[in-house]
């Protein structure tokens, strides 16, 4: 990649995301506009896939709210963002969690990493 | 007779990111390395029946310029240059030979048409030439990407213009009204909304948008 495109993606950067993979519970801070308010709205789930790199990279963040499945693609640069917090690391063996999709109840879950 | 434009300036595609603007969106951007360009002439009715300017863009060593065109940039006291060419600008007087032309002329927000070469397809079938739909590549088909029917039995010529196969690509492209994003003046570099024909490293013509 060209060095001015890197220049150029650099002022975007956030230096503070934390380290995640696919399995893993995260709680999303995402900054809401409501007229001039702005707040935080906190979207915690499983994060069942991450593309892209630099940044252009998002992950996608699966959870179950009030009997529906909702599934959020966030760019991990975004400015909307305004944290990102690690709740859970989860052992999986795939890159992409799709098949939590056909899973529902006690199936549907991901087993913790243990720690060592 | 061209249409005459505001403004105009020279410059190379660097490439294609994304950045966040200022309601946070990912914008899809290509930046542009945007002159300095250089005015060398200006081209005046009364002499050449036509009011231009001349103008070059990209250094380049004395030596890879042959005699006479070193002279014609001796002419305007400026360093030989790669690219030359002329735009038929509503106001000549604004220049001066000399006078160099920078990525502040465009502004964020200013639409823009953007002028390149496209990449070359070599020779192209009709499907991707010009969109032709194919045909079914199973089900015991054999006629999978070819072009059709020419032309009607009654004529027993085939018309001019025939969409056929052929040399795609390479040619000259306009897009239109595309925004300005974001302009770095210092490091000449223009930021522009969308993607731009031509591969990395072609050379690009930004003008102010014809249609805005």
């Amino acid at each position: 990649m060209s060095d001015i495109i890197r220049s150029i993606e650099n002022e975007y950067f956030k230096p503070d995301i934390p380290d995640f993979a696919p399995g893993d519970n995260v709680k999303v801070h995402v900054k809401v506009v409501e007229g001039t308010r702005e707040r935080i709205q906190i979207f915690e789930g499983t994060v069942i896939k991450v593309r892209g790199g630099g940044l252009s990279r998002t992950f996608t963040v699966r959870r179950i709210s009030y009997g529906v499945a909702v599934e959020r693609t966030f760019p991990i640069h975004s400015p909307k963002i305004a944290r990102i917090e690690v709740t859970r690391r989860g052992k999986v063996r795939r890159a992409r969690l799709f098949y939590l999709r056909s899973l529902t109840g006690k199936k549907a879950r991901v087993k913790e990493k243990g720690r060592f | 007779m061209a249409a005459d434009i505001n403004k105009a300036i020279m410059g190379i595609k660097v490439g294609m990111t994304q950045i966040f603007d200022e309601n946070d969106q990912a914008v899809p951007v290509t930046v542009i390395e945007a002159g300095p360009c250089t005015v060398l002439q200006k081209k005046l009715s009364d002499i050449d029946g036509y009011n231009a300017i001349q103008v070059g863009f990209y250094n380049l060593k004395e030596k890879q310029v042959n005699k006479p065109a070193r002279g014609h940039f001796k002419k305007a006291n400026v360093k030989p240059l790669r690219y030359v060419k002329e735009f038929r600008v509503t106001d000549i007087g604004a220049y001066e030979i000399g006078q160099e032309i920078k990525a502040d002329l465009f502004n964020p927000g200013d639409m823009v048409d953007v002028v390149g070469t496209s990449k070359g397809k070599g020779f192209a079938g009709a499907v991707k030439r010009h969109n032709f739909a194919r045909g079914s590549m199973g089900h015991g088909s054999k006629y999978h990407r070819r072009p059709g029917s020419l032309a009607a039995k009654g004529p027993a010529r085939v018309f001019k213009g025939r969409k056929l196969p052929g040399h795609l690509g390479g040619e000259r492209v306009t897009v239109q009204g595309l925004k300005v994003v974001k302009v770095y003046p210092e490091r000449n570099l223009i930021l522009i909304k969308g993607s731009i024909p031509g591969p990395r490293k072609g050379l690009v013509i930004i003008k102010d948008s014809v249609k805005a």
